[in-house]
């Protein structure tokens, strides 16, 4: 059953009926043992009554023939009464009592089947009068009349289910009422329309529901504000450097002037280098994205790591990089493709940043990770945290980067176990980024 | 025609002020949306190519407050999001073109020659008056069908003085449009220019107001 209201309304109908199914079968079984003490208590006192009676007029009968008794008018339909001699002779009996014998019990409780009819007997045994008196009744009126009782409980009952029914149908469409139209208005809205539900005047029940769903509402819209953001600037850092070459080929076709024609050449080669560099760096990204949260760590001397990535790239004549000497023999547990990585995206962004300098690399001097400083302009307080997202460039940016260095290191620092944080420096103008370990 | 690049890849940058100057055109590039204020607080321009993702900011900020002081200098918005929701919103924030990266260096030129056209309230894309005819997209000019040839600085002097030939264009208007910010500009370059030009096109065509300026001779 795939409807609520079905479903509460089928349980609710079914629930009240048992109830009033146990109600009524109690009701039978009570006033069924209640009615047969009673009857039987009124079969004890008619027969003794009779009984007594007997003695007045038991000499009038002596002359063979059975004397019908006069029966009291309330027990005419129900009650039978015989008179028998204690040598077996029917001495009396009341009127529409049967001719054969009720019962061949001497005496107490008996029953017996007469005449197709089952009777209850009570018999009283009086050895001074030499009469046994038998007092019964029939056992279906007995049942007729815990019937009757029973019926008029059921009747009225039967009558009100349906009524019930209705009601309770009535009362859930208006209980589930909030649902419904909770429902109606999310089925209504926009595919993009990611506004909250009005949870204010939703009951308790269905409050929690709104809340969960107006919480989905706050992710989805951010993920997606996230995801247009990231396209965007997706979309510009790569089609910026292309936008360039394609123009610098179209002056280079165009231009008559040989001076023109080389520097548009030149240009066109540094935008190669720029965009070959965005390619490897796209790379990386998508690896470090395939290659699921963590590497196996190994001990890595970081001295020889640095020295070994740091040299392998050229720096523009005026910028220097310094290795310190206690990083020499300096280990770190991390993996060492994600550490070099790093280690390359953040020297590369402090080279990017610096018309000339110093780019040092050093031991945290707390110890527990490494520590790179430029003396480029920093990053502005405000954009710290956004720094290591994908794409972002701040106010700060170099003509030649894309956005991607300082999130490609935080995340291959994050493979490798590592964490990574940015700080401008204290002492003076630039960067401090530290590779800190667990 | 002085045209304001405000773009901040300097490759892109450095492409636009070569490839719209082989067309005829002075480019000033800036690359920040408070430098991209100041040189349109300052200084006139026919058109102005603006990116829309800077480093300050949005290039629609600038587009919005150029048209909020009621410059209706021709704006060709120049962007990777090209979407069209994107568009949208640039020419409902007051742009008069819009081309998505990259695009064809020619059909840019192609489009700011259009935009300045209709700022300027022409339809024809050619200039024509008394016998001369200036084609801008060819930097071509003919006198009576005949070729004259002419160097660029003659052309864009013609150009200026042809857009709208009974008004008088200043010494000092007419180096403006020529010469960019960097630029060295001899004191009688002008006059040097609009004399070169006479010599080809007819010594009766340019007429020179004493102390005011330089405007086209109507045809007699």
């Amino acid at each position: 059953m795939r409807s609520l209201r079905l479903r509460l309304f089928a349980t609710l109908l079914l629930a009240t009926g048992m109830i009033w199914l146990s109600a009524v079968a109690w009701i039978y079984l009570g006033s069924k043992r209640e009615v047969e003490q009673v009857l039987d208590n009124r079969l004890q006192e008619a027969a003794r009554m009779v009984s007594s009676l007997v003695g007045a007029v038991s000499d009038a009968g002596t002359d063979g023939a059975p004397r019908t008794l006069p029966a009291p008018s309330a027990y005419e339909r129900q009650l039978s009464c015989q008179i028998w001699s204690l040598d077996g002779r029917m001495v009396a009996r009341s009127t529409g009592a049967p001719e054969r014998r009720l019962t061949e019990a001497p005496a107490g409780f008996s029953q017996r089947e007469v005449d197709g009819e089952t009777w209850r007997v009570f018999t009283v045994e009086d050895a001074e009068k030499g009469v046994r008196v038998m007092v019964g009744d029939r056992l279906s009126l007995r049942e007729r009349l815990v019937t009757d009782l029973i019926m008029g409980l059921v009747t009225p009952a039967l009558l009100v289910v349906p009524l019930l029914g209705m009601l309770i149908w009535a009362s859930l469409g208006r209980g589930l009422r909030p649902l419904r139209l909770m429902a109606g208005n999310l089925a209504a809205r926009d595919a993009d329309d990611m506004s909250a539900i009005d949870a204010g005047r939703a009951p308790t029940e269905v409050r929690p529901l709104a809340d969960a769903l107006n919480g989905l509402f706050l992710k989805v819209e951010a993920a997606r504000r996230h995801e247009r953001e990231v396209t965007a600037f997706a979309a510009h850092e790569l089609r910026t450097p292309l936008a360039g070459l394609k123009t610098q080929a179209q002056v280079a076709m165009a231009a008559a002037d040989p001076e023109v024609v080389k520097a548009a050449l030149r240009q066109i080669l540094s935008a190669v280098d720029r965009t070959t560099r965005l390619v490897r760096q796209l790379l990386d990204a998508a690896r470090l994205d395939a290659d699921g949260e963590t590497r196996p760590l190994t001990t890595v001397d970081v001295g020889a790591l640095v020295a070994e990535t740091v040299e392998g790239m050229r720096a523009p004549a005026g910028i220097q990089t310094r290795i310190a000497p206690e990083l020499h023999g300096y280990t770190m547990r991390a993996d060492p493709e994600s550490l070099r990585l790093a280690v390359r995206n953040l020297h590369e962004n402090a080279v990017q940043h610096m018309q000339a300098g110093l780019v040092e690399w050093a031991a945290r001097s707390g110890g527990g990770g490494i520590v790179v400083r430029d003396e480029g302009p920093g990053i502005p307080e405000d954009e710290l945290p956004q720094v290591t997202k994908r794409f972002f460039r701040g106010r700060h940016k170099s003509p030649t980067g894309s956005g991607l260095g300082l999130a490609i290191a935080e995340m291959a620092s994050r493979r490798s176990g590592l964490s990574l944080r940015l700080r401008n420096r204290p002492d003076r103008l630039g960067l401090e980024a530290e590779i800190l370990a667990g | 025609m002085r045209i304001l690049v405000v773009e901040d890849d300097p490759i892109l940058s450095d492409g636009l002020r070569a490839g719209l100057g082989l067309s005829g055109a002075t480019v000033e590039c800036v690359a920040t949306c408070a430098d991209a204020d100041a040189a349109l607080a300052t200084s006139r321009f026919g058109v102005v190519v603006l990116d829309l993702m800077l480093p300050d900011g949005s290039g629609l900020d600038v587009l919005r407050s150029l048209r909020g002081r009621d410059d209706r200098t021709p704006v060709v918005l120049l962007t990777a999001r090209d979407g069209v929701a994107d568009r949208i919103a640039g020419l409902d924030g007051g742009a008069d073109d819009y081309l998505g990266k990259p695009f064809d260096l020619d059909e840019l030129s192609a489009r700011i020659r259009a935009v300045a056209r209709r700022a300027a309230g022409r339809a024809a894309a050619c200039l024509e008056h008394a016998g001369i005819r200036l084609d801008p997209a060819g930097l071509v000019v003919t006198l009576d069908g005949e070729p004259v040839p002419v160097s660029r600085r003659e052309f864009m002097v013609l150009a200026a003085l042809m857009e709208r030939p009974n008004v008088l264009r200043s010494k000092a208007e007419l180096e403006e449009r020529l010469y960019g910010w960097q630029e060295e500009v001899e004191s009688n370059a002008v006059e040097v220019h609009v004399h070169n030009l006479r010599a080809k096109i007819g010594r009766q065509a340019i007429e020179t107001v004493r102390g005011v300026g330089y405007r086209m001779r109507a045809s007699a």
